[in-house]
């Protein structure tokens, strides 16, 4: 027992309460779960979900931090791990791109383990595979939902619809009957990927371990609405014709609560709006996150280009030439060395470059980490 | 990040994928479209159940009347008012409905369904076209 997943596990059986008690009790409540709710959690997604992207962009990479997977780009003859280590924007992009519609650092997750008393690391592939399952049935069913919200319905979701429904199930019990309409395999690849993540952070220890609510809420609640959708479908029915009304309603600005849509429908929509809503406030931002990670997107680089900190700040520095200037006279009179024998002249080009001296200890923190690269 | 140009271009695309039902439909009303009952289903006032209960899970019912007929061997289907019906597709449910464009399909379209009735059903002589 564990309060994160018990407290996120009630949460979502209060917003299911909320919604079927709501629109059971009152009627009239229909409009508010079946209209305003959605429009507002639509409201706060989209301003949410672009607030998060503006203040993204306007933060600053202080260091040029790109993981780096294979050797970077050096010497003439040492071969270049070129999407590893992408050190051109091409090679980035391509190497963004494969990280978003494959996941190719989840496919490197190994688990040490003593094996004979040695410690071996060994391909633990089932997250990326659960995560690749989750992804893709999630955008699938995202984009069939498409029908509900076109009309007429594109072909493009036509195509995905019958690919999608092309294995023919049949349970033909007494008391269970599915069969026609035909069974989506991403609606059960959805419900049972959601599962595994979600049994993967309660099953493995260290898992488990860094795994909050915030984890589990998006579970439940993807779960929820998963499994709403596919009993919808298959068991409790609903009339889809009028389901559809309303959903057109919603996109086209002529509201109606058909009588014959049931319960569930409104629960659906309403795990649906309350996932929206989230969203921005969310882990499951790395939607638009993944674009600004310095980690992906960031060219290997370090060695040919200097990356400036932009929180680098002219820095007053005395150096020991200046130093020197100062108390040359006296350092005479005492015996100590020094650089300069007293030339009637006076120093002043040093002012020109006042931060490219590192050796003064005043140089600050900020100015330490690119130091090193400007001796050179 | 100060790649100016990128955020915009991510944020226009953002807002075209999360608009884009909007724009598609751009305000056109579409309301469920009603279905045209023949003059022989009108006169039978009720269908093999309820309205409200045929418009839900017609689709089951089909299905379990096929699985009836192939896999037992049984034709006879008694709904809760006791009334008997031959579980066929043909001959009663396209009996009375025999205007698919104006009945069968005017839902399916609507909501994308595509049956595969038809693809077998295509011997019923009363279907008028």
């Amino acid at each position: 027992m564990n309060k994160r997943y018990i407290l996120s596990l009630i949460a979502v059986v209060v917003l299911f309460l909320i919604a079927y008690l709501g629109v059971e009790a009152v009627p009239a409540s229909k409009w508010l779960f079946g209209i305003l709710i959605p429009y507002v959690a639509l409201i706060v997604f989209v301003a949410g979900f672009i607030r998060r992207l503006l203040s993204w962009s306007r933060s600053a990479v202080p260091f040029a931090i790109p993981t780096t997977g294979g050797q970077q780009k050096s010497l003439k003859w040492i071969k270049p791990s070129t999407i590893d280590s992408p050190s051109s924007k091409s090679a980035v992009f391509i190497r963004m791109l494969l990280e978003i519609v494959t996941f190719r650092s989840l496919f490197r997750n190994t688990r040490m383990k003593l094996k004979e008393g040695r410690v071996t690391y060994q391909l633990e592939i089932f997250l990326w595979v659960g995560a690749l399952a989750f992804h893709y049935a999630f955008f699938t069913v995202l984009f069939r939902h498409l029908r509900f919200f076109t009309h007429p319905t594109p072909l493009p979701v036509q195509l995905v619809e019958n690919l999608d429904s092309f294995f023919r199930m049949e349970i033909m019990q007494d008391f269970i009957q599915i069969g026609v309409p035909g069974v989506y395999l991403s609606g059960l690849v959805l419900l049972a990927a959601v599962t595994y993540l979600f049994l993967r952070r309660i099953f493995i220890g260290n898992v488990k371990y860094i795994s909050l609510a915030s984890d589990y809420f998006p579970l439940f609640l993807i779960f929820g609405i998963a499994f709403t959708g596919i009993m919808m479908r298959y068991v409790l029915k609903t009339d889809v014709a009028a389901a559809k009304e309303l959903t057109m309603g919603l996109v086209t600005f002529r509201w109606s609560i058909p009588g014959n849509v049931s319960s569930i429908f409104f629960v659906h929509l309403f795990f649906v709006s309350v996932l929206l809503a989230y969203f921005p406030f969310s882990k499951l931002m790395h939607l638009g996150g993944i674009f600004f990670s310095p980690t992906r997107n960031m060219r290997t680089d370090t060695r040919a280009v200097r990356h400036v900190n932009p929180w680098n700040y002219p820095v007053n520095v005395h150096t020991y030439e200046e130093y020197e200037d100062d108390f040359r006279d006296k350092m005479i009179e005492a015996g100590l060395p020094v650089d300069k024998m007293p030339e009637p002249q006076e120093a002043s080009a040093e002012d020109e470059e006042p931060a490219a001296k590192p050796e003064e200890p005043e140089a600050g923190a900020a100015d330490a980490a690119t130091a090193p690269e400007e001796k050179e | 990040m100060s790649n100016r140009k990128g955020v915009i271009i991510g944020i226009v695309v953002f807002l075209a994928v999360v608009t884009f039902p909007f724009l598609y439909n751009r305000g056109k009303a579409a309301p469920a479209p009603e279905v045209e009952l023949t003059e022989k289903a009108k006169a039978a006032k009720q269908c093999v159940r309820s309205t409200d209960y045929m418009q839900r899970e017609h689709m089951k019912i089909l299905d379990l009347w096929r699985h009836t007929v192939v896999r037992r061997g049984e034709r006879i289907y008694v709904n809760p008012q006791g009334k008997e019906f031959n579980m066929s597709l043909s001959n009663t449910c396209l009996d009375c409905h025999s205007n698919k464009t104006e009945f069968c399909d005017r839902c399916h379209d609507y909501a994308s369904v595509r049956p595969y009735c038809w693809d077998c059903h295509i011997d019923n002589p009363k279907e008028s076209k």
